[in-house]
């Protein structure tokens, strides 16, 4: 069989996506930030429209939009009358009304609104597999530096600054790297599923990991899984590529609970 | 002879809107002294374990930290999303490496020496408090901070932390500045308590804060007899080498609060 190169690009970006949505993901499952997510990929809306209007690269648009509205987040949070969910509701909303009114301002033609919301993987360019391997790269070294700090921020954040591991620049940089890897992604994905990218393989991944690394390892694994088992599906049947990942993975998650189910039968059976 | 001061208070205040939460606080918890805060729901126990910790400022009065205190802290709760699987092994390594011998030894001293693989999820409140002091103590902390180490743990077992942490600070040297509700167990092993109310409203040896007035209007006679059941059996806990003796008198800094004689 012919394979199209075209598909080769998009499954190369897919798994590098993948890899990087891994160990990000469980981490947004493990501190309950998956409405953290949405805000992030809503801002990128307004981000690809800013950086559009003043003529830079929509992803380093969609970088700085995300580092701003989680700084902004950092710095509501200190006042504690609003919780985190209203403050993300708010920031997540108003991101997005600013971005698609910015958006209609746009000559249409040059703006294909569809593509950001749903993603097009199948027309991933070389330049844009260099963004994710690139950029993927420094943002897992990141990363892997503040690992075992975050891992304790996560586990008891008093406990951890008490004794000295959890200082801000842990919560920043993660921050920061949330705004990256959602950039990265939502050219993939798109916009409206980025978060189901993030938070549906770690979930999947859960009932197979004893440790928090071998999770994450876990998650790469399924979200490389979920990538080319929709893209498969998407060349097959034309279905649309960035929905089409989603739902795979969505089954794998339906697998991993079934077998969670069966294997909770068995165990008990022999207890 | 007592260790150096690692942690002074000094007239501290803390208030949160209307309310004042702490008013007026002195306490000091020195090296290989055991100091334990008692006091009603609302006294403020945990907002000074979180201005001791340097979680939280006083809006007066001073902090005084011994020269790069090392803390190791016990939270009063933990309660763990079951999303994040962690074995006790993994858990205890949370903020610091340490060696599979070095992991082993706590655990035995706690007690617990099968759990090392086993996940946090299924721990009974007993082996969990055990393993939370451990990861504390694992760090050789200057200072050791529990907040009610014995939470969800049945008497006898609440018994048995209470001499495990007696060892270990005879055995790390460290100071330990705890909370606690187990008036009639706690006292045991302790040095010096702080029964606070906003204000301490008196402090010193358990057997003397025992008979204080204000003590026993705000726990009862009852727990003030329990208490002073235990006046001197916190001297057998003490490291040989006599480093860690402590000062069975009042703490006459605490001047203006009232000591039943």
């Amino acid at each position: 069989m012919h394979i199209e190169s075209f598909i080769v690009r998009a499954v190369v970006a897919g798994l590098g996506i993948a890899l990087i949505a891994g160990p990000l993901g469980c981490f947004v499952v493990w501190r309950r930030m998956a409405y953290f997510g949405d805000t992030l990929s809503h801002a990128g809306l307004m981000g690809v429209a800013l950086g559009i209007m003043l003529g830079i690269d929509p992803t380093v648009g969609t970088i700085i939009t995300g580092i701003v509205v989680s700084l902004f987040l950092l710095g509501l949070q200190q006042q504690r009358s609003l919780p985190t969910d209203t403050l993300l509701g708010i920031l997540s909303h108003a991101a997005l009304s600013i971005g698609l009114i910015a958006v209609s301002f746009m000559d249409k033609v040059r703006f294909d609104l569809m593509g950001y919301l749903f993603g097009d993987i199948l027309a991933v360019t070389v330049s844009d597999i260099a963004w994710i391997y690139g950029g993927g790269a420094l943002l897992l070294a990141a990363l892997a530096l503040i690992w075992r700090p975050l891992i304790a921020l996560t586990v008891h954040p008093d406990m951890a600054i008490a004794e000295g591991t959890g200082r801000l620049p842990v919560r920043l940089t993660f921050m920061i790297l949330m705004a990256l890897s959602v950039a990265i992604a939502m050219k993939i994905v798109g916009i409206l599923l980025v978060t189901a990218l993030l938070i549906i393989p770690p979930a999947a991944a859960r009932r197979f990991a004893l440790s928090p690394e071998t999770m994450a390892v876990a998650t790469v694994l399924v979200g490389g899984a979920a990538v080319v088992g929709g893209i498969g599906a998407s060349f097959t049947w034309d279905t649309p590529s960035g929905p089409s990942i989603v739902a795979a993975a969505a089954v794998i998650f339906a697998l991993s609970l079934a077998a969670g189910l069966v294997a909770d039968k068995v165990h008990g059976n022999r207890a | 002879m007592t260790g150096e001061p690692l942690i002074e208070i000094r007239k501290g205040s803390v208030t949160r809107g209307k309310r004042r939460i702490l008013d007026h606080v002195d306490i000091t918890v020195r090296r290989g002294e055991i100091v334990t805060l008692v006091g009603p729901n609302g006294a403020g126990k945990s907002t000074l374990i979180k201005i001791a910790l340097g979680l939280e400022r006083l809006d007066s009065g001073e902090v005084l930290r011994a020269a790069k205190l090392k803390i190791g802290y016990q939270p009063q709760k933990l309660s763990l999303d079951q999303a994040l699987p962690l074995s006790v092994r993994r858990f205890l390594t949370l903020t610091e490496q340490h060696s599979t011998v070095r992991l082993e030894q706590i655990l035995a001293e706690v007690g617990v020496p099968h759990l090392m693989e086993s996940s946090v999820h299924v721990l009974s409140g007993g082996e969990w408090q055990r393993i939370m002091l451990a990861r504390a103590v694992l760090r050789q902390p200057d200072l050791l901070v529990l907040d009610e180490p014995t939470q969800n743990v049945d008497t006898a077992g609440a018994v048995e932390i209470y001499q495990i942490i007696a060892r270990l600070r005879a055995a790390i040297g460290c100071g330990v500045l705890m909370v606690s509700h187990d008036l009639n167990v706690v006292m045991a092993a302790t040095d010096q308590v702080y029964c606070l109310n906003s204000h301490i409203c008196c402090s010193g040896h358990p057997a003397d804060v025992s008979r204080d007035a204000e003590f026993q209007r705000l726990f009862g006679p009852t727990a003030a007899h329990t208490l002073a059941i235990y006046p001197h059996s916190h001297d057998h806990v003490h490291a040989p080498d006599g480093s860690v003796t402590h000062d069975c008198g009042h703490d006459h800094s605490h001047d203006g609060h009232h000591h039943a004689h």
